[in-house]
């Protein structure tokens, strides 16, 4: 369980949402931006104080801290591209 | 009928209502909707809820409200949306029409809002702004299957870039049928029968009583579900004993929920993007998240973990640079045409009080202030191309860190750097943190920052007192003491905001979610319409208190008139008028700062406004000067003698008073608005004790500090 937060993700993986704990302050938010169970998203990059993390999904960059992020459970998936962008 | 009542917009409503997510391009839209003829409700004292203005070719007054991602409001700004939408319950406050505007390269996730803006069932005009940008992307929307998804009154694919869409939008708010035609009743969500049915009750009870509420049950009873905070709005529509009733049915449902272990609080945001995922998806063409935006590349760079922060500091010190040297050609100009007209009215006006006045009061006081018109336009644009380019995002992302841990936000950074124009706006722009601790510690530190009004006093004391040298060849003195003066403030707000920080310790302060959204050309257009607000604003302030007040000063520095048959000099008459008098009275409390009399005036009445000092040492240079000669304040400042023959000014009393003017809070309109804001007098008042104190204290060191170690 611990190894499928959205926390434990590195830039460039992609993730499906298991579920997002309700009681989460700000988790609202995060559904009607369209963080639904089952919505793909991908990781960007860490800010360069390492904190808060950017990820996409639905088609937009999102900000999102890392407190945040561990609360926030995560399905891995794999990659369908290569590593410099292209699809294969 | 029942239904109709329900539904049909109020006969007599006679204006629209626009919405949209942030960055969606709302405001470039509504500017091209209107044209410049909008109001903006502008401080100080006047509520900013809202832009309005007319429908161009029209009647039609269209009211523009703040950007919110839902109806479920997070902070102030979006309650101010929230609470109009819900004004809709009631007839009589119903629109004609309304408007919603979609960045239509982000559909799945704008969609969100217009579905629950579309649910109210009134004439809806669905905007897919920015199909400019869809075509360059290659992105297909398929329309007709969009417009029958959404039941929408319109869909008209716009662009405020190009103007495509524009005549559309207008044409079909014009043309905007009877209520009738528009009877849509199944709400835009997929029912999930689980959750469905627990709410039955509740939902059958609501059904008795729609003509109050006004709007479709089945939502309603999912908003009481998922927000707590929903029930409000239904206080003031229902008797106290249906409230009393819908609340007990309320909690039987949650009870239900909690014994089954079903997770409802998200329940009307899971239906929604059900509904999305199922009907809508299929139809928009939605960008994969495997690929790499331009923004994505560009960003490898510009918030790269080490050329990242390095590039943003190079941006700020482009722009504090710019401000500086670009701005010296249009205010020679400002200076020889003040110039210019005094000349003119010293050789045709005849000699008297009212040539005094006009000369030495109001063109002196109101020139000296408008020749850094120029600089406040410079940094308005520039934080205009920041935040209409999507960069100030990228600064809150590498700030947040930083800024979290001295108890702000990320988004602190965008009130922050606009303090550097104006605190009113930077306080107001603090709507957008939505986390009560984090906007209140803002909004007290946002008046360090060093307003474009402190920059006139700045550059007047600077150019003065500072040397015009170069260090190592190419570092101008000048602007290394700028931007010293700016850095001043900026470190002592961290300061202030870890000491706020300990004193407020119990609020909670929860997490940051901020879109980044895409880089993109900020379009002058819009840029254009930011800075003719913002100089508006500042000409009213300019032509309206500073004028009051150079008046008001002219008057002091004239009168009482000193007996003719004394024969005193003309500086020996001012020291003899009101003016005088107030200043020699305050002077033993600022003597130790390294001020006289004449700074002790200027002191007093720039704490309405602080530019107004250089306005009041213009004034009364200008008196004491012989014939009232224009001989340039600089000099004039520079060449002042005690009785003694010292100088007034020397470079010490030079910083002290520069120290003095960043810390110190004399802006009436600050106060005011910090006031409207919090809703309360403790914090404008805790802000205006804390930096009266600073500053004091503060000059009061420099000078005496100063002077120890053998300045002077």
């Amino acid at each position: 369980m611990e190894k499928n937060r959205l926390f434990d993700l590195l830039p460039g993986e992609e993730a499906i949402i298991e579920s997002i704990d309700e009681t989460l302050e700000g988790s609202e938010r995060l559904r009607e931006m369209g963080l639904s169970d089952g919505a793909r998203l991908r990781v960007i990059k860490f800010a360069p104080f390492g904190d808060p993390m950017e990820i996409k999904i639905r088609g937009f960059y999102l900000s999102i801290r890392k407190s945040m992020a561990k609360q926030i459970q995560v399905r891995r998936q794999p990659q369908l591209q290569n590593r410099d962008g292209s699809e294969i | 009928m029942k239904s109709d009542s329900n539904i049909s917009p109020h006969p007599a409503s006679n204006w629209v209502a626009i919405f949209g997510n942030p960055n969606c391009g709302k405001t470039a839209l509504f500017n091209r909707l209107t044209g410049l003829h909008h109001k903006v409700g502008n401080y100080p004292g006047v509520t900013v809820e809202r832009k309005s203005g007319q429908l161009r070719g029209t009647s039609i007054e269209i009211r523009d409200y703040p950007g919110t991602y839902s109806l479920y409001a997070k902070s102030l700004d979006e309650k101010i949306v929230t609470d109009a939408v819900h004004a809709w319950r009631s007839t009589a406050d119903r629109p004609k029409a309304v408007i919603v505007v979609l960045d239509a390269t982000n559909l799945s996730r704008n969609i969100y809002l217009s579905l629950q803006i579309l649910d109210w069932n009134l004439p809806t005009i669905i905007v897919l702004n920015m199909m400019d940008e869809v075509a360059r992307k290659n992105i297909r929307i398929d329309m007709p299957g969009l417009q029958h998804h959404l039941r929408a009154y319109r869909v008209i694919p716009a662009s405020a870039k190009t103007g495509e869409g524009i005549s559309a939008i207008i044409e079909a708010v014009k043309n905007v049928p009877p209520a009738k035609e528009n009877i849509e009743r199944q709400p835009r969500l997929i029912e999930i029968e689980r959750y469905i049915h627990p709410l039955r009750p509740l939902i059958e009870f609501l059904e008795e009583r729609e003509e109050q509420i006004g709007h479709n049950t089945t939502l309603e009873a999912l908003s009481l579900i998922s927000d707590f905070r929903h029930i409000n709005y239904l206080k003031d529509v229902l008797t106290k004993e249906d409230f009393r009733r819908m609340k007990a049915l309320l909690d039987e449902a949650k009870l239900h929920f909690d014994e089954h272990k079903i997770p409802y609080r998200a329940l009307e945001q899971a239906s929604r993007f059900a509904f999305i995922d199922m009907f809508i998806a299929p139809v928009i063409g939605e960008e994969k998240i495997s690929r790499r935006s331009r923004s994505e590349k560009a960003d490898r760079i510009l918030t790269h973990r080490f050329f990242g922060p390095l590039l943003m500091i190079g941006f700020l010190a482009f722009i504090f640079n710019a401000i500086f040297s670009w701005a010296e050609y249009p205010m020679n100009l400002i200076e020889n045409l003040t110039n210019l007209l005094a000349g003119l009215g010293q050789t045709s006006l005849p000699d008297g009080p009212l040539k005094s006045l006009l000369l030495d009061g109001v063109l002196a006081g109101v020139g000296s202030v408008l020749v850094f018109f120029p600089q406040i336009l410079l940094l308005v644009f520039f934080l205009a191309i920041l935040e209409d380019s999507g960069y100030m995002s990228r600064m809150a992302f590498m700030m947040d860190r930083v800024l979290h841990k001295i108890g702000l936000h990320g988004r602190s950074v965008l009130p922050l750097l606009s303090g550097f124009a104006c605190a009113i706006p930077a306080v107001m722009s603090t709507r957008t943190i939505e986390n009560w601790r984090d906007r209140l510690i803002t909004i007290l530190i946002t008046p360090l920052m060093s307003c474009s009004a402190r920059l006139p006093v700045y550059i007047l004391l600077i150019a003065a007192f500072i040397p015009d040298r170069l260090l190592l060849g190419f570092v101008s003195l000048q602007g290394l003491a700028l931007m010293g003066i700016y850095f001043l403030g900026m470190f002592t707000a961290i300061f202030v905001a870890l000491i706020l920080k300990k004193v407020f310790r119990g609020m909670p302060s929860p997490p940051l979610t901020m879109e980044l959204p895409p880089y993109r050309l900020p379009m002058m257009r819009s840029v254009a319409w930011q800075l003719i607000d913002r100089a508006k604003s500042f000409l009213q302030t300019a032509g309206s208190i500073i004028l009051a007040i150079s008046i008001l000063l002219w008057f002091m520095a004239s009168y009482p008139t000193a007996d003719e048959t004394l024969n005193l000099s003309p500086a020996q008459k001012i020291e003899h008028s009101f003016a005088g008098r107030l200043g020699k009275a305050i002077e033993p409390v600022i003597r130790p700062l390294g001020y006289d009399w004449k700074i002790g005036i200027g002191l007093i009445t720039s704490f309405a406004a602080r530019e107004v000092v250089v306005s009041t040492l213009s004034t009364l240079y200008n008196l004491s000067a012989d014939g009232g000669s224009s001989s340039g304040l600089i000099a004039a400042m520079q060449n002042d003698k005690h009785p003694d023959g010292t100088p007034v000014f020397t470079l010490l009393t030079a910083l002290s008073l520069l120290v003095f003017f960043a810390y110190a809070a004399q802006c009436m309109a600050t106060f005011a608005i910090i006031k409207k804001e919090t809703n309360s007098w403790r914090w404008p008042l805790l802000m205006v004790s804390y930096m009266t104190v600073l500053a004091y204290v503060s000059a009061l060191a420099t000078y005496q500090v100063g002077k120890l170690i053998g300045f002077e």
